[in-house]
């Protein structure tokens, strides 16, 4: 525990507070503290979800406690100064009060740990109740208790498919064989989707005891935790909870005295989208090409090696815990009645509050969107969300009223996913997102399945025209033929759902496809080869600066006097735009 | 071709750790690739030797994944994010502003070798899209200013 009367600097270090610049930031408090001889604590912390402030900076101290946000080496002096050492908080510094309080509208759950506790250390998770679940599991309940106590709990698999995890495990536990494996996904491959990766990175633990839970429940001795290659934090983190859970005796034989033991490897992966489906992930952990099989047979009867495996989702093991200390009821009594519990999201794209958030199923996207998010940045207009990345769709701002939950969210032709939301404005033309999704699809399609492979790549030649200005009036029909027939034909869930960004978006944004190959034009203005920039001359005051940050020299003019863009030079980038102050350049129609 | 003595050694003992191993290719890979920062056809043949499989099984795995690498890579390899959240926040520009400084197209290496220029698709970071990440260091909320001054760090 914490000697209460030191001060504790406590600096946000998962992935997002790393690419803000909080190793710089820590390093800096680091200096202060030591040119001074301080007796301060100066520790690091992982991911609290409002990225959106990152680098966040938690100074605890006798007389106050602040979350700086956006905290900069150079910031770093001051709060020393004042904060720990004459004991005034730097109000100018704080995360404003309103930021904060929305963290009153979630349900932290899953992320109860994420950002309060060191993600390296065994013992804060431990002084947080960490592994007793564990221990009440193996010294007070039978397998088949446990099993009975996540069926009740109503969790269902936080991975896409939303699978009662009960259910499923009792398919494992009555598997025959003595051998079985235990495998967590953490492959995370989304777009736009980054919860695994912040628990992974900010509370390893949590993921590792739920698996051993598991384990015990469906008779595993032996877990896989399977992690993309682009997390490399994680992995890091992973291997250094695992090396200190085998220390205490989490991992390995006789697990606190029981006669329950388990081994836990990490498996990195190596780069392909189509291994997060579950046969593909135990092709590629056996070291074959990760291309998906028919099911049956399920993973539970024949896995990993051949034996009964059970795999589950980060952040459905990370509620495992807490279901099993509070108990069933405690977790049903939060969500719908089809879905219970809580779920995470990725709040990313054209939101204030860019980060990530928990809350209870069952609310409104409205309410996650413009509440707890704090709606639109930059003062756009909401246009749709992305839910469930490129087996998902984009979702109208006629639908904001939609509730979170897996049977919801299906009724609008989009999924719930794994739990990115990507948020897009006006400014945001819906086909090119169709054609930046079956790009995506195409490039990952692994080549088993003909409709698949092929008609993956007919789809994004058909987008690729119409957002170049070269549509035919029958593409629509073509785009929608060949989307049943990719979904009826496909083995895995890559192809069956890859054509939902493009149905979703016609039945939502249709007159943006009509405009594109009718009156080639791009209703968001967005698509390159159908817009130009004009310079507005009211507005115009001269300044240079789309002289200067223009690639292609194609701005020119005097100081002080209009300026010009030679549509002939213009390359269409759309840099004067975002560097002009005054407004002052437009994009146009360019037919 | 490798002349290198000792990275030869390493990659006897990395095949001997995995030679009874059951699923033991893939990490084999990744190693020898960590080793010679990609695989040549030579040590995939070394790599099939070592642990007994036929080359065109490894040649069949190797390619299959994006992270295996056939010729030679810069000091550092940027790996430039276009998931769906850099994508709607202008990742397009941001590749294209590096491209220009660095004189090379993505997924190409500088002549100096000391960038390899990437797609990737998505790092994880969204909420700080624009997002770029050097070897393993991630650096967000990318504007032309930013560029420049990461790039300076290498
Ligand atoms: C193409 C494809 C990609 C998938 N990617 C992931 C992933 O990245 N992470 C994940 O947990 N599940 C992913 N899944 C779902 C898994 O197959 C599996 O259903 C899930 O891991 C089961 O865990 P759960 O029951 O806890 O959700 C993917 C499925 C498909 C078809
Ligand atoms: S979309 Fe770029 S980090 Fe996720």
């Amino acid at each position: 525990m914490y000697m209460m009367e030191k001060v504790r600097i406590i600096v946000g270090l998962g992935s997002c507070g790393i690419a803000a610049g909080g190793k710089k930031v820590y390093e800096r408090f680091k200096q202060e503290i030591d040119s001074r001889g301080l007796d301060v604590i100066l520790e690091e912390t992982g991911c609290r979800g409002m990225c959106y402030h990152e680098v966040l900076v938690d100074v605890v101290s006798p007389y106050g406690r602040g979350p700086y946000g956006h905290v900069t080496p150079e910031m770093v002096k001051e709060i020393v100064d004042t904060h720990v050492l004459d004991g005034y908080v730097v109000p100018e510094f704080l995360v404003p009060l309103e930021d904060r309080m929305s963290l009153y509208k979630q349900q932290r759950i899953v992320l109860r740990n994420c950002g309060e506790i060191s993600p390296e250390s065994i013992d804060e998770y431990i002084s947080n109740n960490g592994y007793q679940a564990l221990e009440k599991a193996l010294k007070q309940m039978s397998p088949e208790e446990v099993i009975d106590e996540i069926t009740r709990s109503g969790l269902r698999g936080r991975g896409g498919a939303g699978f009662p995890t009960g259910v499923k495990w009792g398919f494992a536990s009555k598997s025959l064989g003595n051998e079985k494996y235990f495998i967590c996904n953490a492959d995370e491959g989304d777009p736009g989707a980054f919860m695994d990766r912040s628990i992974l990175e900010s509370d390893p633990h949590s993921v590792i005891e739920g698996m051993l839970i598991g384990s015990y429940a469906i008779g595993a001795n032996h877990g896989y935790i399977y992690v993309r290659a682009e997390y490399p934090l994680a992995i890091q983190r992973l291997k250094i909870a695992i090396q200190q859970a085998k220390d205490r005796g989490f991992i390995g034989e006789h697990i606190t005295g029981s006669d329950f033991g388990f081994e836990l490897e990490i498996k990195e992966g190596a780069g392909a989208f189509v291994c997060g489906e579950e046969t593909a992930l135990i092709s590629s952990i056996e070291g074959n090409r990760g291309m998906p099989r028919l099911r049956p047979p399920f993973p539970a009867i024949c896995g990993l090696y051949g034996k009964p495996t059970n795999i589950n989702n980060v952040e459905t093991l990370a509620n495992i815990p807490w279901i099993i200390m509070e108990g069933a009821k405690a977790y049903a009594s939060f969500g719908t009645e089809k879905s219970k519990g809580t779920k995470v999201f990725a709040l990313a794209g054209k939101i204030r509050r860019g980060g990530l958030v928990e809350v209870a199923m069952g609310m409104s996207l409205r309410d996650v969107i413009f509440d707890v998010g704090d709606g639109i940045a930059g003062g756009h207009e909401f246009k749709a969300v992305q839910l469930g990345g490129p087996s998902g769709g984009c979702i109208p701002a006629s639908l904001l009223d939609t509730p979170v939950d897996y049977e919801s969210i299906n009724q609008t032709g989009a999924i719930m996913g794994s739990g990115g939301m990507v948020v897009m404005d006006e400014t945001i033309c819906m086909v090119d997102i169709a054609r930046f999704f079956l790009n995506f699809t195409q490039n990952e399609s692994c080549g088993k399945c003909t409709f698949c492979r092929i008609g993956t790549r007919r789809m994004l030649e058909i987008l690729e025209r119409i957002v170049a200005g070269n549509g035919d009036q029958n593409d629509i029909e073509l785009l929608e033929e060949l989307a049943q027939s990719i979904g009826k034909t496909s083995l895995c869930g890559l192809g069956q759902t890859a054509p939902n960004p493009v149905l979703t978006t016609l039945k939502y944004f249709r007159d943006e496809y009509e405009s594109h190959i009718r009156d080639r034009r791009c209703l968001a203005k967005a698509c390159k080869e159908l817009i130009s920039f004009a310079i507005i001359d009211e507005q115009c005051k001269g300044c240079g600066l789309c002289i200067k940050v223009c690639p292609a020299e194609a701005v020119t003019g005097e100081k002080k006097k209009l300026h010009v863009i030679d549509a002939d030079k213009c390359v269409r980038c759309g840099q004067c735009v975002a560097k002009c102050k005054l407004g002052a350049i437009a994009r146009v129609d360019r037919y | 071709m490798c002349t290198c003595i000792e990275k030869q050694q390493k990659l006897g003992l990395i095949l001997s750790e995995y030679q009874n191993k059951s699923g033991g290719l893939i990490p084999v890979l990744q190693k020898a690739q960590g080793l010679y920062g990609y695989l040549s056809e030579d040590i995939m043949f070394k790599v099939a030797d070592g642990l007994g499989v036929k080359p065109s099984v490894v040649y069949g795995v190797a390619t299959f994944y994006t992270q295996f690498r056939f010729s030679p890579v810069g000091e550092h390899i940027i790996r430039a994010c276009h998931g769906t959240a850099c994508h709607v926040s202008g990742a397009e520009n941001i590749t294209r502003i590096m491209a220009d400084k660095l004189g090379v197209e993505p997924g190409k290496t500088t002549a100096d070798m000391k960038f390899t220029l990437d797609r990737v698709a998505c790092l994880g970071c969204c909420s700080l899209a624009p997002v770029v990440m050097v070897d393993s260091d991630v650096y967000g909320r990318l504007d032309e200013a930013r560029v420049e001054e990461i790039l300076g760090n290498y």
